[in-house]
């Protein structure tokens, strides 16, 4: 059917455009000589390179670090945080989702310099920690909205039923609550550890002049032009992407596709 | 944990719940929002009160409006125009490109489809930079599309450096926030209505507009919201893709900022958060039911 | 395959010998999966047919291809003489009501109401005047305005129903249209329809799984299972004279017991032998029998035809429903006398009311097993 014909060929323009770049990245990791346009044989010898290289790999185990650890602590706080407005009356309820919206609806930017001014209004030594505290503050909301829904779906008796069956309190959240919701606390760690690793904005504003994360790095070398060693470390984190979202979705259909018993 | 449904946060803002029973009978869980609590008041409520502070003050924190007006000089108001012309183009182009793509994507199967969706979402995962700096690869004088065309004996195109490279990567970064939603929106349209449509008379073109495009604005407002914020305000794509011959809104408080103009750089960004407000208000006008797109 | 036999008309039915509908060798398959093998079904004009079966049977297939939803595989769709297989469903002159509704909800009750009318540029006269007119014949007089998710399950049915008839069709397709709304709502509501189908004139096609509602509101039940067509006949045929093991055992609860046809007019069930109507069988061969429940008399031991303990007994308002063990089956009784647990009776049962049936020769013919 023509119809089909054509959108076919719209969906393949579309991913012809997306890719183009991506490609082009991982074909110049490859390239022999450093030009962008000159095709000088095929080598790994960028893969090496990088990994010899101490200011990139300081930024990437910097950048790791970091989404980590903002990962970590922002699932607690607000996994916490989710609970709590779950189980609110309808005003505070409202007032916390509109201010957990605030970093998401804002641009990057004033977030950002927001944050560099309270840090600077404070005398607070811009680094490592304040960094830290910034990822921290925008990936809570992503936490929230992830538990969230998955609280909304829960129900409400099970909880009830343990205290009935005699758990307390704690014994009942940590047994029945959590091994519920628990998708949602992954899904929140694994988007904030996201957000933070491909966040550049901000982390721009608040790392003061000695630490480098990945993007940051990154962008202080588009003026000096870039070298050859960051196509490599692009294609490396292109791969690991990849394989990570193929891994994830294999999983997803196994779990989708139920076992029949009878 | 679904690859789909984390991108689609990226997407998403919150919506308040209408039946709020939560979790019966845990009374302590309010306090549970402690931390929360005081790290929201700390690092967002507090923040913003600083950058107005700073906005709205000259170095000897005397009061003054001058940070807030310096928005009126020519080269400032020629950054926000530019930005304001070059994020509304990116977003109606995306808009035009993402709609029928999510359209299409819609209406396939669902294992067929998923995997399209993981398609259309993974370069959402490559570093922004690196994506950027990849089409100035592509773009550049001397880059690979030039070198193409010298092959082919055609005549080299201009383009970086001048607004139409830096829409072009507005559109490339944001594409994939502008589809999300909509195809979000249009799966969970129950097929049973677009059937109720053709029963009653509807042809193709005339169930599209009556009944699948009222239905997906909220979609296409979330995607909007999703596109034309960080394109309003985007420095970064500038730089990379517009040399230091465009200078955007985003680029000029920038500047203040690595200057040490911390009050002027705020004055602007007050500036700057006016126009996002009346953005949201006036999407927010359209959105009638306060609800985003989730996934959920 | 069925015959239409007798042309015992509904109270009030205006139906016609017209063939307005006729499949011919219809065949769908999804996949590996075939819907529908060789069906055959004609619907006459003023009709009130439902189309009955478990899930899975192809009612809802056979419903959409008339609708146009869906296209046969093979097969045609004749419509008043022509063919129709290939015509888009917003051609037809069908309309449907959809199980869950399917109102738009982002439009007004009159909105959705006027949809088909706006699309066959009706003057705005015309469509408010058929507006009103739509919501009294379903008595919902002044809920021009509302919107669709403020109503109740029953309310949105009738508007869904107010939207499809207000356009005038020649037939009507209703899919399982009453699931979703509670007993005493369906049972109004059945009322209802059997008196718009009069008062319109319009054919009506009904799929449901209900065997109640099936057999309250047809003018013709046609019985499915896996594809095939079971039994067509009016309610009281298929009721009273099941032709097989699968139609018995899904309309209506019955005792279907492997006995053997003696001779003509005489069936062994469980070792004795009953007098009983039906001729043809054969002799000595295996058959079905089926005895409603309603229909097994228990008497004093010593006047039954057979012997049996009463092993269980409930209340269920219009009778009482025992079960009684007698010659190794236990037989389901329905009697408006109460015969508690322990006692010993006799079973008879009117020779009129024993109905006899081949053994299933395929696995669709076959009672269907509920695994609990």
């Amino acid at each position: 059917m023509v119809k089909k014909f054509f959108e076919r060929f719209y969906v393949a323009l579309i991913l012809i455009f997306l890719y183009a770049p991506i490609a082009i990245l991982i074909i110049l990791s490859f390239n022999g000589s450093k030009s962008r346009a000159k095709w000088g044989g095929f080598t790994l010898k960028w893969y090496r390179e990088l990994f010899k290289n101490e200011s990139i790999m300081n930024a990437l185990y910097t950048t790791l670090i970091i989404a980590v650890l903002s990962a970590l602590i922002a699932t607690i706080i607000g996994t916490a945080a989710a609970i709590a407005i779950n189980s609110m009356k309808k005003t505070p309820r409202t007032i916390m989702i509109a201010i957990t919206n605030i970093p998401m609806l804002n641009a990057d930017i004033v977030t950002g310099i927001s944050l560099m001014l309270l840090f600077v209004a404070l005398r607070y030594t811009l680094g490592f920690s304040s960094v830290l505290i910034s990822h921290i503050t925008f990936n809570i909301p992503y936490v929230i909205l992830s538990v969230l829904p998955k609280l909304k779906q829960l129900n409400p008796h099970t909880y009830e039923a343990a205290l009935d069956l005699g758990a307390s309190p704690a014994y009942a959240f940590f047994k029945v609550i959590l091994p519920d919701i628990f998708p949602g606390v992954l899904t929140g760690f694994f988007l904030s550890f996201t957000m933070s690793l491909d966040d550049f904005v901000i982390t721009h504003f608040t790392k003061g002049p000695e630490i480098h994360t990945l993007s940051t790095k990154i962008y202080t070398e588009v003026r000096k032009g870039i070298k050859p060693e960051i196509y490599a470390l692009s294609t490396l984190m292109f791969i690991t992407v990849l394989l990570l979202l193929i891994i994830i979705n294999r999983k997803n259909a196994e779990k989708k596709a139920p076992v029949s018993r009878v | 944990m679904n690859t789909e449904n984390v991108s689609n946060a990226k997407t998403q803002k919150l919506t308040s719940h209408k039946n709020g029973d939560g979790i019966v009978g845990i009374k302590s869980a309010k306090w549970l929002s402690l931390p929360y609590a005081v790290w929201m008041i700390g690092f967002i409520i507090i923040p913003l009160i600083v950058i107005v502070y700073y906005g709205l003050t000259t170095v000897d924190n005397r009061f003054t409006l001058d940070n807030i007006s310096a928005i009126s000089s020519p080269i400032n108001l020629k950054a926000l125009l530019m930005a304001l012309e070059q994020s509304l183009i990116s977003t109606i182009i995306c808009l035009l490109l993402a709609y029928p793509l999510a359209m299409i994507l819609s209406k396939s199967r669902m294992r067929s489809s998923s995997f399209i969706v993981m398609i259309i979402i993974l370069p959402m995962w490559m570093n922004f930079l690196l994506r950027t700096i990849a089409w100035q690869n592509l773009l550049e004088r001397s880059g690979i599309i030039n070198t193409v065309l010298k092959f082919f004996g055609l005549p080299p195109m201009n383009i970086i450096n001048t607004p139409k490279a830096i829409i072009l990567g507005m559109v490339y970064n944001f594409l994939p926030f502008m589809v999300l939603p909509i195809y979000n929106v249009l799966i969970k349209i129950d097929k049973d209505i677009i059937d109720a449509a053709r029963d009653l008379g509807a042809n193709s073109v005339q169930t599209f507009l009556k009944i699948i495009l009222p239905l997906s604005l909220p979609g296409v407002i979330s995607g909007i919201t999703m596109v034309f914020v960080p394109a309003l305000t985007t420095f970064v794509i500038s730089n990379i893709l517009g040399g230091s011959k465009i200078v955007l809104i985003g680029n000029v408080i920038e500047q203040q900022f690595r200057m040490g103009n911390w009050h002027v750089g705020s004055g602007l960004s007050l500036v700057l958060m006016i126009f996002i407000l009346i953005s949201m208000a006036i999407l927010s006008k359209y959105d009638k039911e306060g609800e985003g797109s989730g996934l959920w | 395959m069925g015959i239409h036999t007798t042309k015992l008309l509904r109270g009030g039915s205006t139906m016609t010998d017209n063939k307005l509908i006729n499949l011919v060798n219809i065949t769908k398959s999804y996949g590996d999966n075939v819907v529908l093998d060789d069906l055959n079904l004609y619907i006459r004009e003023n009709e009130f047919v439902t189309l009955l079966g478990p899930s899975g049977c192809g009612k809802t297939t056979t419903l959409r291809i008339i609708g146009g939803f869906e296209t046969p595989d093979k097969g045609q769709v004749i419509f008043e003489g022509k063919d129709i297989t290939k015509t888009a469903p917003n051609e037809r002159q069908v309309n449907t009501v959809f199980q869950k509704y399917a109102l738009f909800n982002h439009l007004t009750v009159a909105e959705n109401i006027a949809f088909g009318l706006k699309i066959k540029k009706k003057s705005k006269e015309y469509i408010k005047d058929k507006i009103k007119y739509a919501l009294k014949l379903v008595n919902l007089d002044g809920f021009e305005n509302r919107m669709p998710d403020s109503l109740s399950g029953g309310q949105q049915q009738r508007i869904a129903i107010a939207r499809a008839i207000v356009n005038e069709p020649k037939v009507l397709l209703l899919d399982e249209p009453l699931g979703a709304l509670d007993l005493k709502l369906r049972q109004d509501m059945q009322y209802e329809l059997i008196r718009l189908k009069n008062e319109l004139g319009i054919t009506f096609v009904y799929v449901t799984h209900d065997q109640e509602e099936a057999l309250t509101m047809s003018d013709t039940i046609v019985v499915m299972n896996q594809g095939y067509i079971q039994q067509i006949g009016t309610p009281e045929d298929i009721y009273n004279e099941p032709k097989n093991a699968f139609v018995a055992d899904f309309i209506g609860d019955s005792n279907i017991i492997s006995s053997i046809m003696v001779e003509d007019k005489l069936v062994n069930i469980l070792g004795a032998n009953f007098p009983c109507v039906d001729t043809g069988f054969g002799h000595n061969k295996p058959v079905d029998v089926v005895i409603r429940p309603e229909d097994v008399n228990l008497v004093k031991p010593e006047e039954g035809i057979i012997k049996g303990v009463v092993t269980s007994l409930l209340f269920k308002g219009v009778h009482y429903e025992m079960e009684v063990n007698a010659n190794g089956y236990d037989w389901l009784v329905h009697s408006t006398s109460l015969f508690p647990v322990g006692t010993e009776v006799g079973i008879q049962v009117d020779p009129f009311n024993i109905q006899i049936m081949n053994k299933p020769e395929s696995e669709d013919e076959e009672a269907v097993e509920l695994e609990i």
